[in-house]
């Protein structure tokens, strides 16, 4: 593992379009290669074989710059949480040893395939803020490398086969990781959630598929993939359904500080008060806290704390990074410190460089 | 519209319709039980959000006969069969979407929101393979379709893709018949 916490990480960007309340938008394309079974029907031999297939084909196709191929049956637990953690592998793909892999690419990490996934390809491009367009090209482009030395199994009806049939046709999710503290605050959040299962969404926590919602962060994605182009589902999402979503938060976030002022400026400052002084800390209570900071922060309340700070602390007090920090497995008592260490520090007045 | 299930008389959330010798039965299930009796999916979520209401020609009556069942033959290729893909949620290989076409037709329309044809990319080296008249004709029949249904902006997405492949827009007399363009849809799969 070559991962460094204060790496360029791109979805930890701070400068990117509608970063007030996007944080990331993510595309990606299930891939299957014809001949084979899907990865949950191959068995260990056909695994490793599909496995072989894919990192030449990857390797040699010049996605980027550099691309790191991460055998992830090599892997102790802490590092495969840690690519959970950092969004380029699912919690599934973290499971088992059978033949599975990832390539990423290094250092921006804004390109990373899973290998024998529920698909034998997942091709995930992520980017900060509001940026689908950008992000589907470099999906895209990697898909045309790779299956211009591949067979991808593909019908004209269904399109591009995949073991999951709700992904069929395209092949392409496009989600966003939102941030809504102020829908929660002002109680309209349900209201929202609503709206946009409404819209054909599918709405999950920080950390996917039935996870809770930590810091206040939502992701919302497409639910169908047949029928449309690629391009009109991008539009769809990237102009019509993400920023009514995003108007329903700025105007919440507008009202707080416009009707309850004082409501408002406490739930920011309290919050940030309580991560400078701490001495424990649960991960779930400095997910919320974080994220009602970073409300203070790209509401202009708090000036001392860059969002780059603030970013970067969401990644690292998490559990396994911590534990990478820290070389060590810990109980959940001295996580809690050290979080609480972490955090202190990081958030310390005067404001450090 | 709060019904209970119909084994346990918690909440149910499943409601089976099974049409068997023309009689339409109805059934309530809560989640557990509905999983049970092998309704939802288990462990994949998004099938199982989906699958929560939806119509069998087959049922309680079929399972018993499963061996002989015409439904239960496996896939050709992978092996697993139709019950197994209820089970998991999902199939087993390329082919199974030939082998299973009749169950997976109207499942997929329903998970897609109605939508039954690809429109989209299509990949270079399967546009060799894949028989080049059977594309094109599927894209004239959906352009057709679009501009029957005024969808303006889908007919010229569609338009330009035929554009692209350096065939006239409006089929020509040789060309074949568009109604065979979704017969066979195996093009791209496994031997
Ligand atoms: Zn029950
Ligand atoms: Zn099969």
């Amino acid at each position: 593992m070559t991962h460094e916490a204060d790496q360029p990480i791109e979805w930890l960007r701070c400068d990117a379009p509608a970063s007030d309340v996007v944080i990331t938008s993510r595309v990606r394309l299930a891939r299957n290669f014809a001949g084979f079974p899907f990865t949950g029907r191959a068995d260990t031999s056909e695994r490793a074989q599909i496995l072989r297939i894919a990192q030449s084909q990857i390797l040699d196709a010049d996605l980027a710059p550099k691309v790191m191929w991460v055998d992830i049956t090599e892997l102790s637990d802490t590092e495969r949480r840690v690519l959970v953690e950092r969004h380029l592998i699912s919690s599934n793909h973290a499971e088992g040893d059978q033949p599975r892999a990832v390539a990423v690419s290094s250092p921006d990490e804004r390109l990373a395939i899973m290998v024998n996934e529920e698909d034998h390809l997942r091709i995930q491009v992520i980017r900060a803020g509001l940026d689908l367009t950008d992000a589907f090209e470099q999906a895209n482009t990697a898909d045309d490398k790779i299956e211009s030395r591949a067979d991808f199994a593909f019908s004209p009806r269904f399109g591009y086969l995949t073991a999951c049939p709700t992904n069929v046709g395209t092949g392409l999710r496009v989600s966003a990781m939102l941030h809504l503290p102020a829908l929660r605050l002002t109680g309209d959040l349900e209201k929202v959630k609503r709206a946009a299962k409404g819209m054909n969404l599918a709405v999950r926590g920080f950390f996917g598929e039935g996870s809770e919602a930590a810091g206040d962060l939502y992701q919302i994605s497409n639910q169908t993939t047949l029928g449309r182009s690629e391009r009109e589902i991008l539009q769809q999402f990237e102009q019509v359904v993400v920023p009514r979503i995003m108007e329903f938060e700025r105007s919440a976030r507008l009202t707080l500080a416009q009707k309850r002022p004082y409501f408002f400026e406490d739930q920011i400052f309290r919050a940030l008060a309580i991560l400078r002084s701490a001495r424990l800390m649960k991960i779930e209570e400095a997910m919320t806290l974080l994220g009602v900071v970073r409300l203070g922060i790209v509401s202009s309340l708090i000036n001392d704390v860059p969002l780059a700070t603030l970013h970067n602390l969401i990644l690292n007090v998490q559990t396994a990074h911590l534990q990478r920090t820290h070389k060590r497995n810990m109980s959940q008592r001295e996580r809690r410190i050290e979080r609480a260490a972490l955090i202190r520090n990081a958030l310390k007045e005067p404001n450090h460089g | 519209m709060s019904h209970q299930c119909d084994r346990c008389g918690k909440p149910a959330t499943v409601h089976e319709v099974t049409v068997h010798a023309g009689e339409k039965v109805e059934r309530n299930l809560c989640q557990e039980c509905a999983r049970e009796e092998g309704l939802v999916a288990g462990p994949h979520a998004p099938i199982n959000e989906l699958i929560t209401k939806f119509v069998m020609s087959h049922g309680a009556a079929a399972k018993k006969q499963s061996a002989q069942s015409p439904r239960a033959k496996p896939c050709p290729v992978c092996g697993i069969t139709l019950a197994q893909f209820k089970q998991s949620g999902l199939l087993g290989c390329p082919s199974c979407y030939t082998s299973f076409a009749d169950a997976l037709a109207p499942l997929i329309e329903r998970m897609q929101q109605g939508a039954t044809h690809h429109s989209g990319k299509t990949p270079r080296r399967a546009g060799a393979t894949v028989d080049r008249h059977e594309r094109i004709a599927l894209l004239r029949r959906q352009l057709h379709d679009a501009i029957q249904a005024e969808q303006y902006e889908r007919a010229a997405s569609l338009r330009d893709q035929i554009i692209q492949t350096g065939e006239p827009v409006a089929p020509s007399s040789d060309t074949p018949d568009p109604q065979n363009a979704c017969g066979g849809d195996d093009g791209r799969e496994a031997p």
